[in-house]
Parts: C-alpha cells; sequence; structure tokens
C-alpha cells in the first residue's frame, strides 16, 4: 500500500480554463485501453515532476463514473501552496503524459440512503458532479445545494442547473446569498444522507448544525482534502531504518521520507485515510497536527500523519 | 494446459477425484509444522505457473460438475443466492470482474465481446452463448451477480462498506463451510464473525477489518483458511447440517483416507470499482487425506498441525470427536523428519517417507 502501488498512465487531452482560478484536465490510456470505472466521489493521486522534486496530489474525479474512455479532474490554482496546483496550471499541456494511482473513494454514496443531500463550497462542487452522473445512470433522489462566491467562480453550476434544474441549488457570496443549513437539515426525509465537501468552516457548520439537530453520525460524510501547507524546515531520526532526515520548508514529511527511500505506507495524501499514521516515540518540541484523523489524546506526542503535519523543535524519533 | 473436466459427484455417491495434477497443485495452507490464526493477507498478483494462485479466478478440473452441484443446492433452496436492492450495482461489478479475468486469463474457455454496452458471454465448458446490454437486468436471465457466480467455482460474499464496516449485503452461498447467508445478510463484519473463537482475543478481526477497508482498486489481496470434511462434501451449511453432520459419525480407521478431507479456502478480496462495494470469493479445495498424503511433506506437516491444534480449534472446526482416528491414520506417514519451510510439495528435495 504505498510507493509500488501500480500507476495508471495517461496522456492529457484537453486543458479547458473554467474560470479565474479553476482549470480541467482530461485524460485518456496511455495505451489506449479504456481507464478502470469508478465509483462517484473517488479521487485519484496526480503523480508530478517538477524538477528534482515529485509530488502525488489527490483531486476528485469528476467525469462520468461509468465512463472509461476518459478522467477528469478540475484544479483550483493555489498561488500561496507549494506549487502542486500551479505546476498543473503553468507546466502540463495538452499532449503531455502523466501517472495517476488508481480511483480511491474515501467519500462514497452511501447506497442504502433514500435520499442524497448534497452540500458543496467552491472547488469541493467536484466530486458531486461525479456523484451526481452515477445517481443519473443508477437511479437515485439527490439534492444539490451550492455556494460560491461568485457566479463567475461558480464551476459547473450553468452545466449541473441545466441538466438538473429543479435539484440543484446555487448561493452566492457576492448576492448575500446563504445556503439555509438549518432548515434543509430540519425538513428532510427519513433515510436521508447528507455529503459536504467544501472549506473547513464549512465542514465544521454543516457538522456542527446536523449533530445540534440529531442526525446520526453514520449519515453525515465529509470531505476536505487538506494539501500540506510549508514551514519551517526541521529534522528526525526514524528509528527503524536509522536514518535521521531533514524536511525541507516546501516538502511534507512523507515526501522526505520517500526522497531519502524510506518505505512509508500512504494512502490520501491528505489528512484523511489514517494509512500513514506513524507513531512517535520521542519529542521535544511542538507538533502542527493539520490532519482530521488522529484522535485528541494522539495529538500530544503519540502520534502524527506525516503526509500534511509539521514539527517544530529539537528532537522527533518516529518509529519508521 | 487444457483442462479435462471430471464429471462427478460431491453427494450420494461422492465420485469426486483429484487427478495427480490436481493433488501437486493442492492450495496446502501450512507453512510450518503448526498452526495459530493470523491476519495472512498477501497480494492477490499470481503464483508460480499452474499453482490455484497463477490465475485471478481458478479454473481447475472440477468446473463442471461443481458448477451441476451449485444448481442443485440452488433448486433446492433459493435462498443460498441472496442481493439487498442496493447491491444490484455491485453485482454487475462482480460480473464485469469475472468476465474480463476469465477471458483474459482462458482464452481457450471464455471470450467476452464488448461493443459499448452490447455484451456477448460465451462459455464453452458450460455450453453459454448469451447476449446481453450491461447494466440492464432484463437482458439477462437472472441478476448479473447470480448470473456469473453460477458460472464461477467458490462462494461469493458482496460486502457493501459503509460507517467504517463491510455489510454482508448480497452473496452467492453453496459451498461453505458452515455457515449461512441467510443468516448473516446483512450483518456487518463484526457480527458475522462472533462465533470464531480465540480470534476476537486477539485483535484479529479489528487488523483484519483495518485492512479489507484499505484494500483498493488495482490491487486484490489473498489467505487461506481450512477446516476438515468427511466425505467431498461441498455443501456443508447449516442448513443441511442434519444431512452431513451425522456421516462425521461413519469414519473408522479403514475407510478415513478416503472418507476423510481436508478443505481449503482460498479467500480473495477485490475492490469493486462503481459500488466501492469489496467482494470475497471463497473458493473451496477438498483433498481426501489419502491423497494428501503422497506428498511426503504434506502428511509429516498436517499429523503435526493437527496434533498440536488448540482444543478450541479443534472444537470449532467441527472434528475434535474425530481427532484421535485421523490422528492414528496420519502418524503412519509421520516419520519425524523435519519439513522444508514453506508450503510447496518440494517432492524433488523433500526424502520420501521412512518406514
Amino acid at each position: 500500500m504505498s510507493t509500488d502501488l501500480d500507476r495508471l498512465h495517461v496522456v492529457v487531452t484537453a486543458k479547458v480554463k473554467l474560470n479565474d482560478l479553476v482549470t480541467r484536465f482530461e485524460f485518456v490510456h496511455a495505451g489506449g485501453k479504456p481507464l478502470p470505472p469508478f465509483s462517484g466521489g473517488a479521487h485519484a493521486l496526480v503523480e508530478m515532476r517538477d524538477g528534482d522534486v515529485t509530488r502525488l496530489n489527490p483531486y476528485s474525479l469528476m467525469s462520468d463514473p461509468l465512463d472509461p474512455s476518459h478522467y477528469a479532474i478540475s484544479v483550483r490554482r493555489d498561488d500561496a501552496g507549494r506549487g502542486g496546483s500551479v505546476f498543473l496550471h503553468d507546466k502540463v499541456q495538452v499532449g503531455d503524459r502523466l501517472n495517476l494511482g488508481y480511483p480511491v473513494n474515501l467519500f462514497a454514496l452511501d447506497l442504502t440512503a433514500r435520499k442524497h443531500l448534497m452540500i458543496a463550497g467552491g472547488i469541493g462542487i467536484t466530486p458531486f458532479v461525479a456523484q451526481i452522473k452515477q445517481l443519473q445512470s443508477t437511479g437515485g433522489a439527490f439534492e444539490l445545494h451550492y455556494a460560491a462566491r461568485t457566479q463567475a467562480l461558480a464551476t459547473y453550476a450553468d452545466a449541473l442547473r441545466a441538466a438538473h434544474p429543479a435539484r440543484v441549488n446555487l448561493y452566492l457570496d457576492d448576492q448575500n446569498q446563504q445556503i439555509p443549513l438549518e432548515r434543509l437539515l430540519s425538513g428532510q426525509p427519513p433515510g436521508t444522507h447528507v455529503y459536504v465537501c467544501g472549506p473547513r468552516g464549512m465542514i465544521d457548520w454543516v457538522l456542527t448544525t446536523a449533530h445540534a439537530l440529531g442526525w446520526p453520525p453514520e449519515a453525515v460524510h465529509f470531505e476536505e482534502f487538506l494539501a500540506p501547507q510549508p514551514g519551517m524546515p526541521f529534522t528526525v531520526e526514524l528509528a527503524q531504518t536509522g536514518k535521521t532526515i531533514c524536511v525541507g520548508e516546501h516538502e511534507s514529511l512523507l515526501e522526505a521520507m520517500e526522497r531519502e527511500g524510506v518505505d512509508a505506507p500512504y494512502l490520501c495524501r491528505g489528512g484523511a485515510c489514517g494509512q500513514c499514521e506513524t507513531r512517535v516515540l520521542a519529542h521535544d518540541g511542538t507538533f502542527h497536527h493539520h490532519d482530521h484523523w488522529l484522535e485528541e489524546h494522539d495529538r500530544n506526542g503519540r502520534k502524527i500523519m506525516p503526509c500534511v503535519s509539521r514539527f517544530e523543535g529539537t528532537r522527533l524519533v518516529l518509529d519508521r | 494446459m487444457t483442462i479435462q473436466f471430471n464429471d462427478e459427484t460431491f453427494r450420494d455417491d461422492y465420485t469426486f477425484r483429484n487427478s495427480d495434477w490436481a493433488i501437486r497443485r493442492f492450495p496446502f495452507p501450512f507453512h510450518e509444522d503448526s498452526y495459530m490464526y493470523s491476519v495472512n493477507m498477501e497480494r492477490h498478483r499470481g503464483g508460480p505457473e499452474g499453482s490455484v494462485y497463477a490465475k485471478r479466478f481458478d479454473v481447475d478440473e472440477h468446473y463442471i460438475s461443481e458448477m451441476r452441484d451449485r444448481a442443485l443446492v440452488l433448486a433446492e433452496d433459493p435462498l443460498r443466492c441472496q442481493s439487498l436492492p442496493h447491491m444490484t450495482l455491485a453485482g454487475w461489478d462482480l460480473l464485469e470482474l469475472i468476465m474480463v479475468n476469465k477471458s483474459e486469463d482462458y482464452p481457450d474457455l471464455f471470450e467476452l465481446d464488448r461493443d459499448g454496452n452490447k455484451w456477448r458471454w460465451i462459455n464453452k465448458p458450460l455450453s453459454i452463448d448469451d447476449s446481453f446490454i450491461f447494466m440492464d437486468e432484463a437482458s439477462l436471465p437472472y441478476g448479473p451477480m447470480e448470473y456469473i457466480t453460477r458460472q464461477t467455482q467458490g462462494d461469493f460474499a458482496v460486502l457493501d462498506q459503509r460507517e467504517n464496516n463491510l455489510w454482508m449485503d448480497a452473496g452467492m452461498v453453496t459451498t461453505q463451510a458452515d455457515w449461512s447467508l441467510d443468516f448473516d445478510i446483512g450483518m456487518n463484519f463484526f457480527e458475522w464473525h462472533a462465533p470464531v473463537p480465540l480470534a476476537h482475543e486477539m485483535g484479529v478481526f479489528k487488523r483484519a477489518l483495518k485492512f479489507l477497508l484499505n484494500v483498493q482498486q488495482g490491487n486484490p489481496a489473498r489467505r487461506l483458511n481450512w477446516t476438515m470434511t468427511v466425505n467431498p462434501l461441498l455443501d456443508t451449511s447449516p442448513e443441511n447440517y442434519h444431512k452431513w453432520g451425522v456421516q462425521k459419525t461413519t469414519l473408522t480407521p479403514e475407510n478415513l483416507g478416503r472418507k476423510q478431507h481436508l478443505r481449503v479456502e482460498l479467500q480473495t478480496f477485490y475492490r469493486l470499482p462503481r459500488s466501492n462495494a469489496l467482494v470475497f470469493p471463497i473458493r473451496c479445495y477438498l483433498i481426501a487425506l489419502e491423497d494428501l498424503v503422497t506428498i511426503p511433506k504434506w502428511g509429516r506437516r498436517l499429523h503435526r498441525v493437527i496434533r498440536d491444534l488448540p482444543v478450541e480449534l479443534a472444537t470449532y472446526k467441527g472434528f475434535i470427536d474425530n481427532r484421535p482416528l485421523i490422528l492414528d491414520y496420519l502418524s503412519q506417514f509421520d516419520d519425524g523428519l523435519p519439513t522444508s519451510p514453506g508450503v510447496w510439495p518440494d517432492l524433488d528435495s523433500e526424502p520420501p517417507l521412512r518406514r
């Protein structure tokens, strides 16, 4: 489950600028074969070789899950990030070859639900685009509530509204429109599941409101991919491999381990799946946890998620 | 190689036999001279040519007769095949997985032609040639899961994944080691494993579930499980215990080598792409002890494993009463010599039995 995971070799067949921030990329199999089908909500890791840095960033697949002819992702440019989205926007062109991981779904539809209530913020729309296509083919009631900053930045809103006028609701910040969350969550038929994908604040808002209204936790689903944050360089001792490595300002602890040839497990690389959880053996300093996997009692020097979290201090020893 | 299919029965007159080919490729499950539970998972990525691990869905000489036995079980008890309403998509995933893999792995036996959603499936051993519309249930004589698993050896548990758990929400179960789909349908992973002794205390199921939830597309896994069965019965179900349980009392020193079988399950695990469900094919292989001991290493080792097995496990696996008889038989084939590590027969390097 780590670096030797098989890759899908693809060719970029389209690069479409959708607005000031978001560009869509489409891929086909480099060998001309069908790509594996996937389930709505799945993501794929995109491998980016940017000079001597290799990044693997997760992006939600937003093409039709039942159509194996191509995949599509939509990438929001983040100029303050570590450069993955900027690399895709500026460097990757039609005709380029890329490697993708196989689709992985950490935000799947619960197919026992009677109704799917979807709440999207900004670029968080992408997994819903695929889920809606899936439900169109297989049947299933859904309702989408989509908040964006402006009409121009409401990526895919026009297409979704044209296809599903009665099911898609748009809320624009610059028009002072807000999702009437409490009313929405109060008025759903039994068996409804709610799904939220968007910025952290929106996810917290939905989780808190659903909890306060008595929603069963298993009917509330969320996904937020965290890009690893840049930070101060730090040094780590790896007890199993006997290596001492330096984590640079613009790389994650996981990437630094991989650079040094340490076989560390991973799956989502976004702080969500739990696969890279690592035990802390000793430390003298402060953790900067950015994941939403670890329990609170593990955050104080017991465990760390190397895909997104960092450390600042004089000594850190990990069981790896 | 071309497979010569046997015409044989797994009930009544029990004409089931393993050829020398089938004996040598039997999936012997003990890699050392003792056995205890473990989460013994590995990637399902092929294996030595000719072994049962080489293909993704192994087809052997028992194929046609096993499918005939399955049809008999289903005719008597249709509840051996069930699929809850939300599992139809997973059924199509499974149909595609099996058809694509079998047609690639055994092009002389199976053919799949796909033109968009218009599919044609040819199964030569079973003389089937069907054209249908993928994802259109009305175009097949059965639901997609039932259709393809009536043509594929092994039981199939199709598990929905939600709430960080796995749910037994569909399956085709006619060759099982004493468990019931009709009883387990709708249960989660911990519920359906509740009867297993010792393993819960060892944390085996928590670790196994964590592993299974992370089985991903393109990266299937496998493990072996085993038990003992008197007579080559595929259908050792709780539903029919009144028919087969009593057969355990028919063993004698004279007939034991012929009637007592080691039953091994090759369990594989695949993520299904469209439904995000997991499928858990459970393939049953049977071997009579008199055939097993023709491999000297296996004769020595099985004697030691059965002798040293904890009472709880021998009880759970259903042969505690017959263990003394089985050991009397097997001890004739254990001369005390050391055995080589690993599961393979090692016929060229392991010494013959010293009498």
